[in-house]
């Protein structure tokens, strides 16, 4: 019995000694004590949010132009920044020469040890609009010598790829891409999810019926093929925007399902819910009833499931690019930097291409990480 | 509302509030993909009974003999099959909630309120005392939060509560607490009917008797009529004047508390009072010990519901329907043989 | 296993010496018992009374060694006598096994079995209602396929379950709240326990088949001669079943003794308040029914000195907030209290509890 109470409840004597703040707590408050408590989600909040920090700055933090092409420096491996040198902070990369191995015949680089580029903060390198309109080329690292931005436009630190783009820019921008597809394809299904989910649940019968068959039917259709066949719809001589929007919307197709079931779900349950009940008995008209006292008490729970589906479209988004369906270039997405490493004997030869599925990973991880925190403290008062 | 209104003359006597005739909800089965009806479920079947203003009628019986569903339809909270629910508003004027419109509906809700039995899922835990206490004030026109929190205030302190609690949630107080929060609320439009569905029956025994208290001096300060929904016979005995014993839909006895308690004269009213557990271990009795299950609403059986159970049936009864008729003053009993049989009731030793 | 030759007779079934239980949960630690005492005799029903937070549910499981996480037995004896295979008798504490123990899991279902209030959870939907009884005869008795379907039939005939042989067949969601019940006796009841734990078995009962389910315990209890702990927030099921009674309130037990003496003159003020609190179903109440004030504090929040104090009327300020009562026989009765007014606080409340 003492260990059914979650939520302490008091004696009229003991609430004046008893914390006021727990008192006057809101479901947020509420949510954010319990939260706080996943050590493990709190730490995927964070990645997740440092990721997403980037998004403004990803030309600023980005090293060399990402769609520069630079064929001497194609398939660069990774070079490290060194701070030190025998004076002291000095922080310079090592200059590369090209050979070609004399038995393979396999063009190469080493590095030229006694040669160093000096590498400077807030340079001046590659223009770029800072946050769509402001005008720039400060960086926050890069070469700071302009004399050897002509021999060499970035300092390679994840490598470059066939064209000898920078790796480390082109993640950057990557990144920027592929998050927002997975924010901008949750607000779609969830626009859709609530609003089709809600009228089936509040109204139910025969509309319900009607949304649960179409549900169940897309339910039916099989992922993979569908987007691919909507993706090969999509007209070749859109605009990287259009495209863009397009596979948002494909992925979309599958992600409001979810969603509705659960906003159904919570309508049917909280339908029978005796505080819905008195609100009725009080007057309260069905508008009210429907978002004072049923949207908010499921607001947690599409929270926690917004979380727990973006890593699904951000998935969708890399495989569908990755297969060539998705984005085209000149966008740049982790899908279509991992094309880069479709062929075997790429990935073989230069590993430091695949380096972009750590991000993927990190993300899905910290998302999955979080929506279960989330989920958790989503009924505070469970 | 005009069409809504009955004529006063036949139907309803002077001083009662509510008048209830021939109720009858039914739920139907559905089965299958297109949801064909198949059969329906009699919750509430053919019941009527009456309340008189400033008095307490308590509604008693054993889960799914329809007293919910009953009180409900009273409220409207769900929309009875047919009957008719004469009411009778404060300018003397009766109206049938059974059939009335969503607007004069609304507008009557100032009259009927209801107190629930979870004082946990009827609180609704996203909204402050104010919020909770003040809504029925705030969708019936009050808009000043000023005024409110005067109102609010005020209740508050009526159900025993601090006014300074308005800005807490409900999480922070106990099942006790939380049921005057609930009560406050009902009290809100100061109605003058009052539906509680088993108000104490979620509580502790300790905190019971501070709310079965302040239901009896609310009633009396403010002169509300109580449809008191119940299955703790002993509660009911303490705090109704009248008592209506529901079995599977139907009421089977209708009368004074007293007379009821004293002398059942439904066999099933008998077998109830002889079932409740009285805590004085010097009372252990013989027991009428009834036999079988709660007859299935949806499949009830033939003549008297209860006649599989009752020791007293006879061939009348499984094949004729007993109605609900006057035996007494007062005193409405469905039995073939209420005249006839000697049961036994529970008195003070 | 603590085998020491001991004769079970006069001897107390169980008995259970100043047991804590407490659960170490992140926000600090609940006592959900903390220091009970009492025995339980053969062929006896001990009734175990209290409100919500007060430790009765924790206590039943804590006799089986069934408490969830994160509850341990922080300290106490709960001391039962048995009798081998050859009949000789000997005692065990259970505090000392381990929840999964070869001698826990005999102990369970030999000597104790459990009825819990709500029997649809008990029963698996996946099996029928006659093979998880069979299961549980099989598990403690090398009994064939046959003898235990047998036994299976007897016993839900036994239980009063109409058409015995059909309902063996069905599942627990075929049968009613009543009907659930009675096989949850009957599975109880599989292996001629010494002692039925019920759980609040009728809670979730209407009252004509809680009557019915009360007098089959009782009838059971005259043809077994098990003994019954039963655990109820119903004082009414307390006074018409029980021999014996504690009573508790927030994980400690206030007033043990015989269900007469607890009833007819209460010597805590708690069960004074509880007994009085009650409406009577003989008379209309004129005048206001007498409540304890206040409600139960949270578990967190428990009152220092006697945990009744903050509600009693009798609270005396500078000995009841300041000492833990001590549970004392009282005089002449077979009542054990744990309250100032018996006893004053003079130096002997640090002392262990004694029980009846």
């Amino acid at each position: 019995m003492a260990e059914e109470a979650v939520i302490p409840s008091t004696a009229s004597e003991s609430l004046e000694q008893q914390d006021e703040e727990f008192s006057v707590a809101s479901q947020w408050r509420l949510m954010w004590w319990r939260f706080r408590r996943h050590k493990l989600a709190l730490i995927a909040g964070v990645i997740l949010a440092l990721f997403y920090a980037t998004f403004p700055l990803s030309e600023f933090i980005g090293i060399g132009d990402p769609a520069l092409n630079f064929t001497k420096l194609s398939f660069l491996r990774p070079q490290p920044i060194r701070f030190f040198d025998d004076s002291g902070f000095n922080p310079h990369v090592n200059a590369v020469e090209s050979y070609r191995d004399k038995v393979t015949f396999k063009p190469g680089f080493r590095t030229v040890e006694d040669e160093r580029v000096p590498v400077g903060f807030f340079v001046k390198t590659w223009e770029y609009s800072f946050l769509g309109f402001i005008k720039t080329d400060r960086h926050l690292i890069g070469i700071s010598d302009p004399a050897d931005l002509a021999k060499r436009p970035s300092l390679y630190i994840l490598g470059s790829d066939s064209l000898g783009r920078d790796q480390f820019s082109r993640l950057m921008l990557s990144t920027r891409i592929s998050l927002s597809i997975g924010l901008v394809g949750v607000a779609i299904s969830l626009i859709i999810g609530i609003v089709l989910g809600g009228i089936s649940g509040f109204y139910g019968e025969l509309v319900d019926t009607i949304i649960q068959r179409i549900i169940e039917i897309i339910g039916g259709v099989p992922t993979l093929p569908l987007w691919m066949g909507l993706s090969a719809a999509v007209p070749q001589d859109w605009a990287v925007m259009q495209v863009y929007f397009a596979i948002t919307v494909i992925l979309s197709i599958f992600g409001w399902t979810g969603m509705a079931r659960v906003v159904r779900g919570k309508f049917f349950q909280l339908r029978e819910e005796d505080f819905v009940m008195s609100a009725r008995i009080a007057g309260a008209s069905e508008g009210r009833i429907m978002f004072i006292h049923m949207l908010p008490s499921f607001y947690s729970h599409i929270i926690a499931s917004i979380s727990l589906s973006i890593p699904g479209m951000i998935i969708g988004e890399t495989a569908l690019s990755f297969l060539g369906l998705g984005l085209r270039a000149p966008a740049v997405s982790f899908g279509i930097m991992l094309q880069e490493a479709q062929n075997p004997s790429t990935v073989a030869l230069y590993p430091w291409l695949m380096f972009v599925a750590v991000p993927v990973i990190i993300i899905v991880l910290a998302f999955n990480f979080l929506g279960d925190g989330l989920r958790d403290a989503a009924d505070p008062y469970g | 509302m005009a069409e809504a209104t009955v004529e006063t003359t036949n139907t309803t006597e002077s001083g009662t509030l509510l008048e209830v005739n021939n109720l009858v909800k039914h739920f139907p089965i559905q089965k299958g993909f297109l949801k064909r009806t198949v059969g329906s479920v009699r919750a509430v079947d053919d019941v009527s009974f009456s309340v008189t203003q400033g008095k307490t009628l308590g509604l008693v019986g054993e889960s799914g003999c329809g007293k919910t569903t009953t009180s409900r339809c009273i409220l409207r909270a769900i929309d009875p099959t047919s009957g008719q629910i004469l009411f009778r508003k404060e300018d003397g004027e009766t109206v049938d909630v059974a059939t009335m419109p969503y607007q004069p509906l609304r507008d009557l809700r100032r009259d009927m309120q209801m107190i629930f039995q979870d004082p946990y899922g009827s609180l609704n835990p996203r909204m402050s005392l104010f919020d909770i206490v003040g809504e029925p004030l705030l969708v019936h026109g009050m808009k000043s939060s000023s005024e409110r929190a005067d109102r609010v205030a005020e209740l508050l302190r009526l159900v025993g509560l601090r006014p300074e609690y308005m800005r807490r949630f409900p999480h922070a107080f106990s099942g006790g607490e939380r049921q005057r929060i609930g009560i406050a609320r009902a009290l809100a439009l100061n109605p003058r009917l009052v539906v509680a569905d088993e108000p104490v029956s979620a509580l502790d025994v300790s905190v019971q008797a501070q709310v079965i208290n302040l239901l009896q001096e609310i009633q009396e300060s403010l002169n509300l009529t109580y449809l008191f929904v119940a299955h703790d016979l002993s509660v009911v005995r303490h705090i109704a004047d009248e008592v209506a014993v529901m079995y599977v839909g139907k009421i089977v006895e209708l009368g004074d508390t007293e007379k009821i308690f004293a002398n059942p004269k439904h066999p099933y009213t008998s077998a109830l009072l002889s079932s409740v557990p009285i805590p004085d271990p010097s009372v252990r009795q013989d027991r009428i010990i009834l036999q079988g299950e709660v007859a299935n609403p949806a499949n009830p059986p033939s003549g008297c519901y209860f006649h599989p159970r009752c020791e007293y049936a006879t061939d009348q009864c499984k094949t004729e329907e007993p109605q609900l008729e006057l035996i007494d003053e007062g005193r409405w009993v469905s039995c073939h043989h209420a005249k006839d049989l000697d049961l036994t009731g529970l008195s003070a030793k | 296993m603590v085998q020491t030759e001991v004769s079970a007779k006069q001897l107390p079934l169980l008995s259970v010496n100043d047991l804590k239980v407490h659960f170490h949960t992140d926000e600090g630690i609940v006592k959900a018992v903390d220091g009970v005492s009492f025995d339980i005799m053969p062929g006896k029903t001990m009734g175990v009374v209290g409100e919500s937070g007060c430790g009765k549910s924790t206590l039943g499981r804590t006799l089986l060694q069934i408490i969830e996480k994160p509850g341990l037995i922080d300290d106490g004896s709960i001391v039962l006598r048995s009798e081998d295979e050859e009949g000789n008798p000997y005692e065990i504490d259970i505090v000392n096994e381990h929840s999964n123990s070869r001698t826990m899991r005999a102990v369970r279902g030999q000597d104790i079995a459990l009825v819990f209030q709500e029997p649809m959870t008990s029963f698996s939907p996946v099996h029928t209602i006659g093979n998880q009884i069979k299961e549980a005869i099989r598990l403690h008795h090398d009994v064939s396929e046959k003898e235990a379907q047998d036994r299976a039939l007897e016993l839900v005939t036994q239980v009063g379950i109409p058409n015995p042989a059909q309902r063996l067949s069905e599942y627990s969601f075929q049968l009613s709240g009543g009907l659930r019940q009675r096989a949850m006796i009957a599975m109880a009841l599989s292996c001629e326990p010494k002692l039925l734990i019920a759980d609040e078995p009728t809670t979730a009962l209407d009252v004509t088949t809680q009557a019915q389910i009360l007098d089959l315990l009782r009838d059971l209890q005259q043809q077994n001669g098990m003994a019954i702990m039963l655990i109820t927030h119903n004082l009414g099921v307390i006074a018409e079943m029980a021999d014996d009674v504690v009573v508790m309130y927030l994980g400690r037990a206030v007033e043990t003794g015989n269900v007469n003496d607890i009833f007819h003159s209460p010597q805590h003020p708690y069960t004074q308040g509880l007994l009085r609190s009650i409406p009577s179903i003989y008379e209309k109440g004129i005048e206001k029914l007498p409540s304890i004030k206040g409600s139960i504090p949270h578990p967190f929040n428990r009152p220092s000195g006697c945990t009744f104090r903050p509600r009693c009327p009798s609270y005396m300020e500078g000995v009841c907030d300041l000492n833990d009562p001590v549970f004392l026989d009282i005089e002449g009765t077979s009542q054990a209290v744990a309250c100032f007014l018996h006893h004053p606080p003079d130096g002997s409340s640090t002392n262990g509890s004694e029980s009846a």
